[in-house]
């Protein structure tokens, strides 16, 4: 209630940004990005230029030498395993698959979620029931139980093929988000009036309602890519991810399986758990200002915090 | 130019979850419309009472469940390229011009599909030329500045402007224009329709002015058609229905719309007593190019809805 008090003390706040996310779409967000916006975007630039460098900053982490579990130190900073791997080497290479599954997945959840949410509600009748009643039953099906299934029964383990995995269990929940979404955008006028304008079919979907709908298209690559990394990890963490140390999710198994936790070598699991915690809170943080952007209600709380605190001084 | 006949309009809707059978909803129920070249006719009625959906029926974006439409009395083909001539034929304008433009694309390239879509334009600097020329004639200037912004940018009666002409791109016979003023400030609401009419004398339109506002249906049309619940109640020439209203619903109509500078309407239902010459009958007359300007009712003895509302009058009056 205190919001509404707020609102109520200066009302005229709330109205200088008219209707800003249905005005333009999804160009504004960079513009007016709060400093969730950036704090996320940094920290996944980091993530990403780390990973795109890995193969070059840890072209060998699996090489083992004879001084096993050692604390950081100058020669291993982030010391090393039982075993004798360069902890920091791993989590660079870890880096790489873990960002390369979020990114891959995520992009998976987004196709596969506009072609059953947006292309069923596009198209409207049968074509929206049938793809309805797919996304609800991905839907009810429980997600962890099934990705164990499907990744045991599948025989290679590559992390692009766990990143597909990931995502047909887990685009059901986007799909319907993008479908609520489209049926509202598709009932506006505009679209009406482009088909007066006798458009084709293709053209209003990719033209008139896609842009429309970039802001939740973006928020659900951005939750998608969250969701599968901590997928990942967790099945890695289970055994069950891709073999060799490549992901987070494995450093952590491996560690876990070297009793890690009882012989007090925090620099071999905590590195890889921290790496998960901040990159799920970067992205969780862009969902976040996505989120503002969309919702008129949670935008006046952002816009209203730093003029009171403006005022203060 | 073009006459615009719709005759015996149906449209049904199937109402969901009521019971094993499903319920039937008549938007539009049997409703006959003539519009000549020139000339505007006005829907009236208030919300509900179908009018949208026959505007919706007229550019088939809905399709009419029973009923013709006809062009000079050319019926015109259900396919894609039937519809697409049809429609370079019957134009829109949209009620709401803050949600019938979209708020992603600029002004210019909403003008500029309806003309290289309907085949107006062929080249460059033919488009440039078509679309300053449609800037112009529905006075928006500057039209370089305007053509490069985005809908909200503009103020709500630039952005009706460029409804209209979008809606004009196609070069049009007909326009429906289904409430277009209903969303914009009172003060810009006369300039639209002043512009809507000038375009009709000057393009010889036929219009289709959809409204609940009888005043302005009077100023700007020839023919007035009242609905309710889907059905025309009285039609006849704008001065007979206005001056002299004889369906009880039109008389409410007429009591809501306050007029200063006269006395409060005062609802009659016998008033047709009174005015031999305005038709009453049960049946829908029947509509031909000669007969729109009878001034027509529709009985009301078995219409239990406007029995209620006089009922309620009486008693509201007697007490």
């Amino acid at each position: 209630m205190t919001f509404s008090q707020q609102e109520l003390a200066e009302p005229d706040l709330s109205k200088s940004e008219p209707d800003l996310s249905d005005e333009t779409g999804g160009r504004r967000i960079v513009r007016r990005g709060s400093w969730k916006f950036w704090v996320g975007i940094a920290i996944c630039a980091l993530f990403a230029i780390i990973a795109a460098l890995g193969p070059l900053l840890a072209p060998n982490p699996n090489q083992t030498n004879s001084d096993g579990l050692q604390a950081p130190s100058l020669q291993h900073l982030l010391g090393t395993t039982n075993i004798g791997q360069d902890v920091l080497t791993q989590v660079i290479a870890g880096t790489t698959g873990s960002v390369i599954i979020g990114v891959v997945a995520g992009a998976l959840t987004v196709v596969l979620s506009m072609i059953f949410g947006v292309g069923g509600a596009f198209l409207g009748g049968k074509w929206d029931e049938a793809s309805s009643l797919l996304s609800n039953v991905f839907l009810v099906i429980p997600g962890l139980p099934l990705l164990i299934i499907v990744t045991d029964y599948v025989q290679s383990r590559d992390i692009l093929v766990i990143a597909v995995v990931i995502s047909l269990v887990s685009w059901a929940g986007a799909a319907r988000v993008l479908r609520a979404q489209t049926l509202s955008v598709r009932s506006r006028d505009y679209v009406d009036a482009a088909r007066v304008a006798s458009e084709s079919t293709w053209r209003i979907m990719l033209r008139e309602i896609l842009p429309n709908l970039m802001p939740i298209i973006a928020s659900q690559f951005v939750f998608g890519a969250l969701g599968a990394i901590l997928a990942e990890a967790g099945l890695s963490f289970l055994g069950l991810g891709a073999p060799g140390g490549r992901s987070w999710g494995s450093i952590l198994f491996f560690a876990q399986n070297a009793q890690a936790i009882s012989l007090g070598a925090w620099w071999w699991f905590v590195p890889p758990g921290l790496c998960i915690a901040v990159l799920g809170a970067a992205l969780g943080l862009i969902n976040f200002s996505i989120d503002e952007q969309i919702n008129p209600r949670l935008r006046t709380l952002a816009v209203l915090r730093p003029k009171a605190k403006r005022g203060g001084k | 130019m073009t006459t615009l006949e719709a005759l015996h309009l149906r449209k049904d809707y199937r109402v969901r979850g009521s019971g094993w059978r499903a319920a039937r909803l008549q938007a539009v129920d049997d409703v006959s419309i003539i519009v000549r070249p020139g000339e505007t006719v006005a829907l009236v009625g208030e919300s509900g009472s179908g009018k949208s959906t026959i505007a919706k029926m007229l550019v088939r974006l809905v399709d009419a469940t029973s009923g013709t439409v006809t062009l000079d009395g050319e019926t015109i083909g259900q396919g894609r390229r039937a519809t697409k001539r049809y429609r370079s034929r019957v134009q829109m304008v949209f009620q709401d011009p803050f949600s019938s433009l979209n708020p992603a694309l600029t002004i210019r390239h909403q003008l500029t599909r309806p003309l290289r879509i309907h085949g107006i334009v062929h080249s460059a600097a033919e488009e440039e030329r078509e679309l300053l020329r449609l800037m112009e004639s529905v006075n928006l200037s500057p039209a370089k500045t305007i053509l490069a912004k985005y809908p909200h940018e503009l103020s709500g009666g630039q952005r009706q402007r460029v409804a209209i002409a979008r809606a004009l791109a196609p070069r049009p016979e007909v326009l429906i224009a289904d409430e277009p003023v209903s969303m914009l400030d009172v003060s810009i609401r006369l300039e639209i329709l002043q512009l809507l009419n000038d375009l009709k004398l000057e393009r010889n339109l036929a219009v289709l002015y959809i409204t609940h506002d009888l005043a302005t249906a009077r100023h700007f049309s020839s023919q007035i058609v009242v609905m309710r619940s889907g059905r025309v109640v009285e039609r006849g020439p704008s001065d007979a229905v206005i001056l002299n209203p004889v369906h009880p619903y039109t008389q409410f109509l007429v009591r809501a719309a306050p007029d200063p500078k006269s006395a409060p309407w005062i609802v009659d239902p016998n008033r047709h007593l009174g005015h031999p010459e305005v038709v009453v009958s049960t049946e829908n007359l029947e509509l031909t190019e000669e007969n729109t300007s009878v001034h027509w009712v529709r009985s009301w003895d078995d219409d239990a809805a406007v029995n209620t509302m006089l009922a309620s009058l009486a008693s509201a009056q007697t007490s």
